[in-house]
């Protein structure tokens, strides 16, 4: 599973492209993956994944071949 | 007109690209780089964006927007890289018939895309660098 890492998040977990080679399905089980390897990322305002370019919540399923993208607290404009 | 560019902002293309004939006014937003925050000098900040994503959140703002307020026209344009203070970093546009319009449409959008669209900015201080809203504020408690 491969994810785009944006901004902060990018820099606690080292890298833009991070590939995972663990067994997820949801948005959930991703989230306390992150949060478990990457405890730094707790101490963040937020973190939301988003699937396929659309902000996903929890229960949201993943696949191989979806896009997959680590949103740190946004800070546009 | 959703551009996310490298390039310094035209500002008059954006204007340009919302006004229309049937628009009575003509709103704009430009978002520019301080010089200080919380009494820090800033030397520059870094912008980034999930480019395709941001485009598609900015789309749906704008599609909000013209669903709340009958808009005659806009364009959003948003810049990424490296900007140093004084230089703009995004401008919306929006025309509407009556002004009141396009005062409530073009603040809607600004707020929007700054709540939800994946951009990050990075502030670079003499000595230092911040994510901008990436951390709750330090609080320092004195016994």
């Amino acid at each position: 599973m491969n994810l785009k890492v944006f901004g902060v998040a990018r820099d606690i977990m080292g890298g833009g492209e991070i590939a995972l080679t663990d067994s997820i399905h949801s948005v959930g089980e991703l989230k306390a993956l992150l949060l478990n390897r990457y405890p730094k990322l707790k101490e963040l305002n937020s973190l939301v994944i988003a699937v396929n370019q659309k902000y996903a919540s929890d229960e949201v399923s993943v696949a191989e071949t979806d896009e997959i993208a680590v949103i740190p607290p946004v800070s546009g404009g | 007109m959703i551009k996310i560019t490298a390039k310094p902002i035209d500002v008059q293309k954006v204007i340009d690209t919302a006004s229309s004939l049937g628009a009575g006014a003509v709103n704009v937003f430009i978002g520019t780089v301080r010089d200080s925050v919380h009494n820090k000098h800033v030397r520059w900040l870094e912008y980034e964006a999930y480019e395709s994503m941001a485009v598609a959140e900015i789309r749906m703002i704008i599609d909000e927007a013209a669903h709340r307020w009958q808009l005659q026209g806009w364009a959003v344009s948003h810049r990424v890289g490296t900007l140093k203070p004084g230089e703009v970093a995004v401008v919306v546009a929006v025309a509407a018939v009556h002004r009141k319009e396009s005062f409530e449409a073009c603040q809607f959008i600004i707020d929007a895309i700054k709540a939800k669209v994946p951009i990050w900015k990075k502030e670079v201080f003499e000595g230092g660098e911040a994510w901008v809203s990436a951390n709750p504020p330090l609080v320092i408690h004195s016994n």
